[in-house]
């Protein structure tokens, strides 16, 4: 402590005039035990821009080795980022697992994607939506194709099933509303599938989109799921898969992207051109919205007695800043 | 005396239950039967009193008599009532036989409400019921800040351009697009061994006319990267049709949407010599 006040007594008496160039702190001293709030702030800087000092000059001195080595210097290191860091999911998919594959050449989506049904979508909202919902419902309702758009008017989802399953829909689509902004979502496959329940975040519509082109064609589009690599995100990427018709038509040249991120699902249509082999440009239409899944429930919508596959526990899933679940 | 409890809670002095507004004061006390503020409405104001109370969806008439009046413990003396309408009403005339016909009257108005609003509280349970669910703001500026990081990170633009590219290169699109060199070498090995000349010519008619059908529509779209696209095919196309010979096209310029006539060439920039065999017999013998 009397080593600690010395330099720092010295330092406040000449905090006016520039400090000196290497100042020399004793082993046992911290810049927090001074208890003036000036001379602790004063002592504090000083020590910063030693800090930065002393980085700089261990960075020049690494770049000096590297050219000095030439080719023979190690490999620049990589930076951290947090896909890096990523805790390792037991869940994740080899792309071989044969597991995997039985799983999914016997799932719910089997007769889709082995092109015995056409998805049918039936897009509805919750109760009396307001406008930039309706709006939003028509633009979903154009960018998928073979969705056709119903108000709710008050009817329980348990009753709307049936008559959806008797009517040939193959999935149904829930727009949940509050103060007057679409923020949830609801996504079950019809016949007996699973149910994911979304939450639903910066919703843009197509006039909001800078820079955007016309209205999305009636062309089918095609698909691209970015980033699903966990058993759980593997089922939810073929979820949205058949949303859309299997074939698409290459003329349109229209894309739905399905982009996860951090367990965040952005969802992207865009129009794109090849201008080269090399180069293509793409022009965003239609609307974009993120998703961020809640709950995975096997059967189709039932909160009360379903079964649960995945439901997001605050508690003990987002306690790792590096762990993620998509 | 109720009369002297009157004159001064009710009409004079303050009295705490007592809500007054523009058109109306109103009781609040619990055992008051109509709700007003009034002589014959007012619990402490009459000694002889009735009321009819519900408590967890059973009806139960409260009754104060004078005898009980020393006795706060057991002034209100309870009576359950029967859950059947009918019966109930005919329990409150049983019960408050020979007292005021105001008192009876307000009893029996008073439960016919209750019971009809318990009724439609336990239709309101069957429906379905919206849970309100209340917001965290610590978790939603979490998860907001937490969107935009990954949305920066996602780098979505250059994910899906070169997803598109991928799929270009592993031939996904088939025959639309022209250009892919490194594709088409491949193509072109496996095509040096056979030779389909014919076919091909007859099959680049076709695609000719599949290529210019496509390039129509996608006129359509106002991209306007197309309209450089269109001066490119016309200047290109006019130079292949006055070349007998399709030059090496190195340049990836060519988008490779040039439909290329009689030289018979496929989307590939390079020439392949048979081809020009073929076809130099029938120009010769023309120019002659």
């Amino acid at each position: 402590a009397g080593g600690g006040s010395g330099p720092g007594g010295s330092a406040a008496g000449d905090g006016g005039p520039p400090a000196p160039e290497r100042v020399l702190f004793p082993p046992t001293f911290s810049v927090s035990e001074i208890k003036n709030k000036q001379r602790r702030h004063f002592m504090f800087l000083r020590w910063k821009q030693q800090q930065r000092k002393e980085k700089l000059a261990a960075r020049r001195k690494r770049r000096k080795e590297r050219e000095a080595l030439g080719d023979k210097a190690p490999p620049k290191a990589i930076p951290k980022t947090i896909e890096n860091q990523r805790v390792y999911d037991e869940t994740t998919v080899d792309p071989d697992d044969e597991e995997v594959a039985f799983d999914e050449a016997t799932d719910e989506f089997a007769p889709y994607f082995n092109r015995q049904t056409v998805p049918k979508i039936l897009i509805t909202t919750s109760d009396r939506p307001r406008g930039r919902t309706v709006r939003f419902c028509e633009q979903l309702s154009t960018v998928i194709p073979n969705s056709h758009v119903y108000y709710r008017r008050g009817l329980a989802l348990k009753r709307i099933i049936p008559q959806c399953i008797a009517r040939d829909f193959t999935d149904l689509i829930v727009i949940n509303e509050d103060r007057k902004i679409p923020n949830g979502l609801v996504l079950s496959h019809l016949p007996d599938g699973p149910t994911a329940h979304f939450r639903m975040s910066s919703v843009r519509l197509r006039k909001e989109i800078k820079r955007k082109g016309k209205e999305p064609t009636e062309h089918v589009p095609e698909v691209i799921l970015n980033n699903f690599t966990t058993r759980l995100g593997h089922s939810i990427g073929r979820m949205f898969a058949s949303l859309f018709p299997h074939d698409p038509q290459f003329i349109g040249r229209q894309v739905a992207t399905f982009h996860n991120q951090r367990d965040y699902i952005f969802f992207r249509f865009h129009r794109y051109i090849f201008k080269s082999e090399k180069k293509v440009g793409i022009q965003e239409l239609g609307p974009r919205f993120t998703l961020k899944l809640r709950s995975l429930q096997k059967g189709t919508f039932d909160s009360k007695f379903g079964e649960y596959e995945w439901i997001h526990k605050r508690r003990e899933m987002d306690t790792s800043r590096r762990k993620f679940h998509l | 005396s109720p009369q002297v409890v009157w004159d001064t809670l009710g009409n004079r002095q303050f009295c705490s239950y007592k809500i007054t507004t523009k058109t109306q004061n109103f009781c609040r006390n619990e055992y008051n039967i109509t709700g007003l503020c009034n002589r014959s409405s007012c619990p402490l104001a009459n000694s002889q009193y009735a009321t009819v109370r519900e408590e967890k969806g059973r009806c139960y008439l409260y009754m104060k008599t004078i005898e009980r009046a020393p006795f706060p413990r057991r002034l209100w003396e309870r009576v359950l009532l029967s859950k059947n309408y009918e019966k109930a009403l005919e329990e409150i005339d049983e019960n408050l036989i020979y007292w005021p016909r105001f008192i009876r009257h307000k009893c029996k108005q008073r439960f016919t409400k209750i019971t009809q609003y318990l009724i439609r509280i336990r239709k309101l349970t069957l429906k379905r019921q919206r849970k309100i669910v209340p917001l965290r703001r610590k978790i939603e500026r979490r998860e907001k800040r937490r969107e935009e990081k990954a949305l920066i990170a996602a780098q979505l633009d250059n994910a899906i351009e070169k997803e598109l590219l991928e799929r270009l290169k592993q031939d996904t699109y088939g025959d639309i697009y022209n250009f892919p060199i490194h594709a088409f070498d491949k193509a072109l090995q496996q095509q040096e061994a056979e030779s389909e000349s014919e076919s091909d010519a007859e099959q680049e008619e076709d695609e000719e006319d599949v290529d210019k059908r496509e390039f129509v529509e996608g006129d359509d779209s106002d991209l306007s990267d197309f309209e450089d696209m269109d001066k490119l095919e016309t200047s290109s196309e006019e130079e292949q049709e006055e070349e007998e010979e399709v030059e090496k096209k190195s340049n990836s310029k060519s988008k490779g949407k040039t439909p290329l006539k009689g030289a018979a060439r496929r989307k590939r920039p390079y020439i392949e010599i048979e081809y020009e065999e073929e076809t130099e017999p029938t120009t010769k013998t023309k120019a002659a």
